[in-house]
């Protein structure tokens, strides 16, 4: 019985070790934080002015730029990682199910630095001599488009990120696809439905809460994204509407920063980016565990 | 009726060929990644690239030696961390896990699944580099393990969750102890899964940088020590990649090659394993 | 499963016990630095020298910018810092300890330009560069940049300024230059090793803003001049204070520093220096030492490295284009080194 107790013993102690380590994390952030958020106040997310000569610190640019650059990567993979998951859920037939989901999977494991790498040699060159001239020939009087091509830039960041999402959120997507019980189905095909119109009307109305769920999963990565995004985002504390421009987000000023802010008051609004950065990933990441929860009747398993 | 039967009938086509598509298009930036790392980095392969450090700015040749070998020396500590948190606390939520304790310790380790990679650095930095006025590999394992935690921990609950209560409980009937029954019994049955589970995390943080920024540093030297800064195979990647130089970036394309193969090698290996491990485990 | 994951724990002990034991050897000196890229062309080739010439001796320098070189040795994760911005008076005050400021060479901030159309041989004052930072100059072909390029053919293009994302000393020398080129510029923005660009885009270290004007048609940009000159990238004459547009050289830097007045401590701008041939965008680079040395057999490997720096070093100075540090200055600096304690 003494054995027993060791073992459990044993493994509840490294359970805790897990939370105190995460709460340490939390903790150490807004400890480190608080003299920036004393200094400026409930102005610090929302004021534009970084500036490490004068002192004056605002996290504004880097907020923008975190939610832009992770929106425009969910607009563009949203379409794409619902179609491959309704592809593979519903309509693929089994010869091609197993090869495209593999496929798919393998985009999940390339490390962010290679991502990166290839970005800046391939992405942003295109980018730079092929669709940025195009955009702002056609549609550069809108906001979204004005400024030079300079290739590096927001729009660069986003479609980077959105490669990145789409294995996240068409895998999730498809478990809570494939999740639907099949009564549901059958009776819209029983009603006469096409195979697409039983999938709109009854695997997605159904599945909806836990689309949304794999929604936030992936826009959950993409807010704590760092390499990629400082290789491609023109590293520039920057609030702009045009797409073109230069940015910074939380992640890649961080990176930029972290090891050689001196003076205490950079240092502290750093710890206070990071701040923001944890509490917005653990609130995205909750809410999309209970999404997709909610969906899975139980424990929905999630991992990647 | 039947104009707007084939209406239906079209917009069902259509809704095929358009999910088809969209499982393309993401097919096309996998295969570009792949052909051109492969085409470029390929070239920059030679034998000089695994035994030779990288040279001084200006002269041509050295290799990548100490960037995989300090890959490896951060990935065995890491585990070192990463494992024992990782396996003993799947085995707590399995066995152990009452509704209460067992609901926060799976909270947590969401939250720290998606925590930003470099936030953990930024820990690291404060708690390791800090006080020990040390750059060094430590710390940078540090880092890396703590990463590791929450996929160790849910792949082993799920996999030890899967073991039949049959097995426990003939094992119990024999007169085993119950932490025998777990070691010797349970574990054996789903080291397996458990395995995946090890591999899938160690793929993950083979491929992290940003973590390192402030903890391994980087070296230009070969050094296996745990107290000094330390080479990483993406810390390099990065470091020649964001250079000028020519020469830099073939060795950043060869480095990016030996990477990507490496963690796909571990996600394929990993993935087969637990397709088979959770075939067996519903029938 | 206990096989396999006491195989995994035997080879991280394996693996820990081996570099322990490798820790323990007496042969291995293992320093660690920090800071300027700015000067790390020639500061990566003395260590590969020092550690070919002393094989037990290993010198890993990490090209972070000078702000990471300030800190790091402040909070002593590091043996010894380096930074071309002379730590100011509040960042000494931070410094628990007597820290120097060791010149090793000497360096120049060109503005290297991605432009092929109008070749190598671009002039432009302190008031066209200040303009161009600021965002007041956006196009190449604005009159004031023609006014000081007669006869050039200037392309109607946008001007993509490059700046560092990162705390740099080369920063920290470049914005002291427009400072005190232009009010302007010292009113809105100022001095410093980060300071809030009005315009363009950020690259991380000197590597990475190189990189940025290489692949950015119709950039400017700030870098060291090896950098310019090793990847082939045409840089401005920049016109300084006796009236001259002066192309920076290691002639011309050492001009600059030429008759400068060297306080105790060798913390000064030599930017915007008199001297009729003298580039007006030179600089100083420093390594940062504590005076006391706790670690003895660091403490003297690091020490008879900067005795080697100051002659043999200074030898690949020219190779490299940096300018070697002028002989007064050199034997000054010895005797400065030769202050450095080592703990017994």
């Amino acid at each position: 019985m003494k054995g027993d107790r060791i073992f459990e013993q044993a493994s509840r102690m490294f359970a805790i070790l897990l939370v105190v380590i995460v709460a340490s994390i939390g903790f150490l952030l807004l400890k480190e934080s608080l003299p920036a958020i004393r200094k400026f106040g409930w102005q610090f997310p929302f004021s534009s002015i970084w500036d490490p000569v004068a002192e004056v610190f605002g996290a504004w640019p880097f907020l923008y730029g975190t939610i832009v650059s992770s929106i425009l990567a969910l607009v563009i993979a949203l379409p794409l990682s619902l179609g491959i998951a309704i592809f593979l859920a519903e309509l693929a037939p089994p010869y091609l199910k197993a090869p495209v989901a593999f496929l798919t999977e393998l985009l999940a494991a390339i490390p962010s630095v290679i991502y990166g790498l290839w970005g800046l040699f391939f992405l942003v060159p295109w980018l730079r001599t092929s669709v940025e001239p195009f955009l702002i020939k056609h549609f550069g009087f809108l906001p979204f488009f004005k400024g030079p091509p300079y290739g590096i830039g927001m729009l660069a960041a986003g479609l980077i990120l959105a490669i990145m999402i789409l294995p996240i959120i068409s895998s999730i997507s498809r478990e809570v696809l494939q999740a639907v019980p099949n009564h549901q189905r059958e009776a819209a095909l029983a009603l006469g439905a096409t195979r697409w119109e039983a999938t709109r009307m009854a695997v997605l109305r159904y599945g909806k809460a836990g689309l949304l769920g794999a929604v936030f999963l992936g826009l959950g990565r993409a807010l704590g994204e760092t390499m990629a995004v400082t290789m491609l985002i023109g590293n520039r504390p920057e609030v702009s509407l045009s797409l073109l421009a230069p940015g910074h987000t939380m992640a890649s000023v961080i990176a930029n920063e972290f090891a050689e802010a001196s003076g205490p008051m950079h240092l502290s609004a750093l710890m206070g980016v990071g701040l923001a950065l944890f509490g917005t990933t653990m609130v995205v990441n909750a809410g999309a565990r209970f999404l997709v929860w909610k969906v899975s009747g139980g424990r929905g398993e999630v991992r990647e | 009726m039947m104009g707007r039967d084939t209406l239906r009938k079209w917009v069902n086509r259509w809704m095929l060929a358009l999910t088809f598509a969209s499982a393309l298009i993401a097919m096309v930036p996998l295969f570009l990644i792949f052909f051109h790392i492969l085409s470029h980095g390929i070239g920059a392969i030679n034998l000089d690239f695994f035994t030779e450090m990288p040279k001084p700015v200006g002269e041509t040749g050295g290799g990548f030696a100490n960037a995989i070998a300090g890959s490896l020396v951060l990935l065995a500590l890491a585990c070192s961390v990463g494992l024992p948190i990782g396996i003993f606390g799947g085995i707590y939520l399995a066995e152990y896990g009452g509704r209460k304790t067992g609901e926060v310790v799976r909270f947590f380790s969401d939250l720290l699944n998606g925590t930003p990679s470099i936030v953990v650095g930024m820990f690291c930095y404060a708690i390791l580099v800090k006080p020990m006025k040390h750059f060094s590999a430590a710390a940078g394992g540090a880092a890396l393990g703590i990463i590791m935690i929450p996929t160790v921990l849910s792949t082993t609950e799920t996999m030890l969750k899967m073991v039949p209560r049959s097995l426990r409980e003939g094992a119990l009937a024999l007169g085993l102890p119950y932490w025998k029954t777990m070691s010797s019994i349970v574990l054996k049955s789903a080291r397996a899964g458990i395995l995946t589970g090890v591999l899938l995390a160690i793929a993950r943080v083979a491929g992290e940088t940003a973590p390192l920024l402030f903890t391994a540093l980087g070296n230009q030297f070969w050094s296996l020590s745990l107290k000094e800064p330390i080479a990483a195979l993406p810390l390099q990647i990065f470091t020649f990649a964001i250079s000028p130089y020519e020469d830099w970036h073939n060795q950043a394309w060869a480095g990016a090659t030996v990477l990507i193969l490496m963690v796909l090698c571990l996600n394929v290996v990993s993935r087969f394993f637990m397709k088979n491990k959770l075939a067996r485990g519903r029938s | 499963m206990m096989g396999v994951k006491k195989k995994i724990v035997g080879l991280a002990i394996a693996i820990v016990a081996m570099t322990g034991s490798n820790y323990a050897k007496a042969d291995s000196i293992n320093l660690t630095g920090a800071g300027a890229t700015f000067p790390y062309p020639i500061y990566s080739k003395w260590f590969s020298e020092y550690n070919k010439a002393h094989p037990d001796v290993k010198i890993n320098y990490q090209s972070i910018g000078s702000g990471g070189g300030v800190k790091q040795i402040t909070e002593k994760t590091v043996d010894f810092g380096a930074s071309d911005a002379p730590m100011s008076d509040y960042e000494m005050t931070l410094v628990k300890a007597p820290l120097v400021h060791i010149p090793t060479v000497l360096g120049a901030v060109v503005l290297a330009y991605n432009l092929p159309e109008i070749g190598e041989d671009l002039k432009l004052t302190g008031e066209n560069v200040a303009d161009i930072f600021l965002g007041n100059i956006t196009k190449w072909n604005d009159p004031k940049i023609a006014a000081v390029n007669p006869g050039k053919n200037l392309p109607d293009t946008v001007i993509v300024v490059a700046h560092r994302s990162d705390g740099s000393g080369t920063s920290y020398v470049f914005t002291d230059y427009l400072s005190k080129v232009s009010h302007t510029w010292k009113g809105k923005v100022g001095t410093g090793k980060s300071v809030n660009w009005p315009a363009g885009l950020g690259g991380k270290g000197n590597e990475g803003v190189t990189g940025l004007i290489k692949q950015t048609p119709g950039s400017i940009g700030y870098i060291e001049l090896g950098y310019a000159l090793q990847n082939k990238i045409p840089f401005a004459s920049v016109k300084n204070k006796s009236g001259d547009f002066i192309k920076p050289s290691i002639e011309s830097v050492s001009a600059a520093a030429a008759g400068v007045k060297l306080p105790e401590d060798y913390r000064v701008s030599i930017t915007d220096a008199d001297g009729k041939d003298a580039y007006p965008i030179s600089a100083f680079t420093y390594l940062l030492v504590y005076k006391k040395q706790a670690d003895a057999v660091k403490g003297k490997a690091l020490v008879d490295f900067l005795k080697w720096a100051m002659h043999e070093g200074q030898k690949a100075a020219p190779a490299l284009y940096y300018s070697p540090l002028p002989e007064a200055v050199g034997s000054r600096v010895d005797q400065t080194i030769a202050q450095i304690s080592v703990a017994p």
